[in-house]
């Protein structure tokens, strides 16, 4: 499902660092671009995918399209990192979590200008897109 | 088919900077099972290496490390599952004993993390996550344990002074282990003063005195045929049971956070109905303490406490060395330090100290049924192994 293309790096974009260049699901960044969170679906069986899988163990096909993740997330956890691995350092400090989308849950991180205090399990959040220096690109969460 | 037993086990002391090189961390722990087996190197049919990659820079360890121990022309082989690398090395001897392939196995476990920095550790746990999708976020370790602690939190009303109190646990006897790295006593009020470096964040809600430390180490066990292990051992540890497990590495893949790691509870359940014991039958135990809440849902995980009820078993001190069920009584991984590929054999000889009586001031009062949980990653793999006298 990828465009055909001899260096396709775009994947290379996702994130603060990111340490996958190439997938066959590369246009999820370009969907980014567009402000668009996206996961896949399977064409033969229905089964929804966050994150987006090229490939689906379920009925074995590849016959996949793109799903747009859409409504709101159930706040799942959360953790505020205060140390962080190499290359993340300059991000500190940093919050993430993961969200129950009902079918399918999403990881990322919650946004900056939400405080830890005023974040609680269970509460309602929606993803946007986030341009990054450096023409990179992430996804967080804000408050429904 | 005949048993197959443990007759042999070491462990070299963990430490924050091995002066040496990783054969000669391994050599540590294998001279001392070699030594405790009372056998010669022409003795080991095969011998099989785990560790997990990228701390040092030896690519194919196995090979190195059985020419430095004496063991060519023996075969030998590298596993890697991360943390719980070494107690995969113990199923597969174990099956390869079992299938007559081999009567006399050892499994060397090493680890020499201090030869990287302690972010460029937390980027290398990272990666052992999910690499294309979380790892962008800046992911580590903690974090990912951060969430299932949090998530308990929520749902069970675990609070910060119950994790606070497992490491209080490891501590009292990470003092009497003399192979510990952490030897300090730590106390409640480590954790409630703000000035005290245990109660500094890490990644919220744990704090650094829930985290356990990198060290370097190596631990070796050597497993044997019944028929071998009668004929040269006088305290053979037998495998009873055993069971493993792997887990969506996404955090998007994992069921509620909040029941701890699905990968304990399949391996346990495996093991136990393999051994032919549950739960009440186990007299002593080593859990995978990588950080406070990891023993916690460890307690629920193995059935020793209802899911959601695991925070009492330490609130009335059930798992100290004189409780219900003692757990981690040679400090675990929290005061004895994690030397990544060494940590499982590390918790399988405790055990069979244990078993063998052998303990010393850890001991626990006359246990014949033990168990060791060791789990790879965030609840990535799991491997359960319970051994009898």
């Amino acid at each position: 499902m990828g465009k055909e293309k001899v260096e396709d790096t775009r994947f290379s974009r996702f994130g603060v660092v990111s340490f996958t260049a190439l997938t066959k699901v590369n246009d999820f960044v370009d969907y980014l671009e567009q402000g668009k969170l996206m996961g896949t679906r399977c064409k033969v069986c229905g089964k929804v995918f966050f994150p987006p899988r090229a490939d689906c163990y379920s009925c074995l096909s590849s016959d996949m399209e793109w799903s747009e993740v859409k409504g709101k997330g159930k706040l799942l956890s959360f953790t505020k990192l205060s140390y962080a691995p190499v290359g993340f350092e300059g991000e500190l400090p940093y919050t993430l979590g993961l969200w129950d989308f009902g079918d399918y849950k999403v990881f990322g991180w919650v946004s900056k200008e939400i405080p830890e205090e005023e974040l609680e399990v269970g509460m309602e959040m929606v993803p946007r897109v986030v341009k990054l220096s450096d023409d990179r690109l992430l996804y967080e969460f804000v408050k429904a | 088919m005949g048993r197959v037993a443990i007759i042999g086990v070491g462990q070299s002391a963990f430490v924050r900077g091995y002066p040496g090189s990783i054969r000669e961390l391994a050599f540590e722990a294998f001279r001392e099972a070699m030594e405790d087996a009372k056998l010669e190197v022409k003795d080991i049919d095969a011998s099989i290496v785990a560790s997990a990659p990228e701390y040092d820079r030896q690519r194919s360890p196995a090979g190195v490390i059985a020419e430095y121990l004496g063991l060519i022309p023996q075969p030998t082989c590298y596993v890697e599952t991360v943390c719980s690398s070494s107690t995969t090395g113990v199923i597969m001897a174990y099956s390869m004993i079992k299938a007559g392939l081999y009567d006399t196995v050892a499994v060397i476990g090493f680890q020499k993390m201090s030869e990287i920095s302690s972010m460029e550790v937390q980027e290398r746990m990272g990666r052992g996550a999910d690499i294309q999708w979380e790892s962008p976020f800046g992911t580590m370790m903690p974090a990912y344990y951060a969430m299932y602690a949090r998530a308990y939190m929520a749902a069970h009303g675990l609070t910060l002074e119950d994790l606070a109190a497992v490491r209080v646990k490891a501590a009292t006897y990470g003092q009497i282990n003399d192979k510990a790295v952490y030897r300090k006593p730590v106390t409640m009020e480590d954790f409630a003063n703000p000035e005290s470096r245990l109660a500094g964040p890490v990644a919220s809600p744990l704090r650094v005195g829930d985290c356990c430390a990198n060290a370097d180490g190596s631990s070796c066990i050597i497993l044997a045929s019944e028929e071998r292990a009668k004929a040269v051992c006088e305290k053979p540890v037998w495998i009873l049971g055993v069971g493993s497990a792997s887990e969506a590495v996404n955090m998007t893949g994992r069921p509620d956070l909040a029941k701890g790691l699905r990968v304990a509870i399949e391996a346990a359940s495996k093991a136990y109905k393999m051994a032919g014991v549950g739960p009440k039958d186990i007299d002593v135990a080593e859990v995978h303490d990588c950080f406070t809440i990891a023993e916690i849902m460890a307690y629920e995980n193995l059935g020793f406490a209802k899911p959601g009820e695991g925070k009492e078993l330490i609130r009335a001190k059930e798992t100290y060395k004189e409780g219900s069920i003692p757990v981690n009584v040679d400090g675990g991984l929290l005061s004895k330090g994690h030397p990544i590929g060494a940590t499982g054999g590390s918790q399988v000889r405790t055990i069979v100290l244990q078993l063998r009586g052998e303990a010393g001031p850890m001991q626990v009062k006359d246990p014949e049924i033990g168990l060791v949980h060791n789990i790879g990653g965030v609840g990535l793999y799991g491997n359960v192994i319970i051994m009898g006298r």
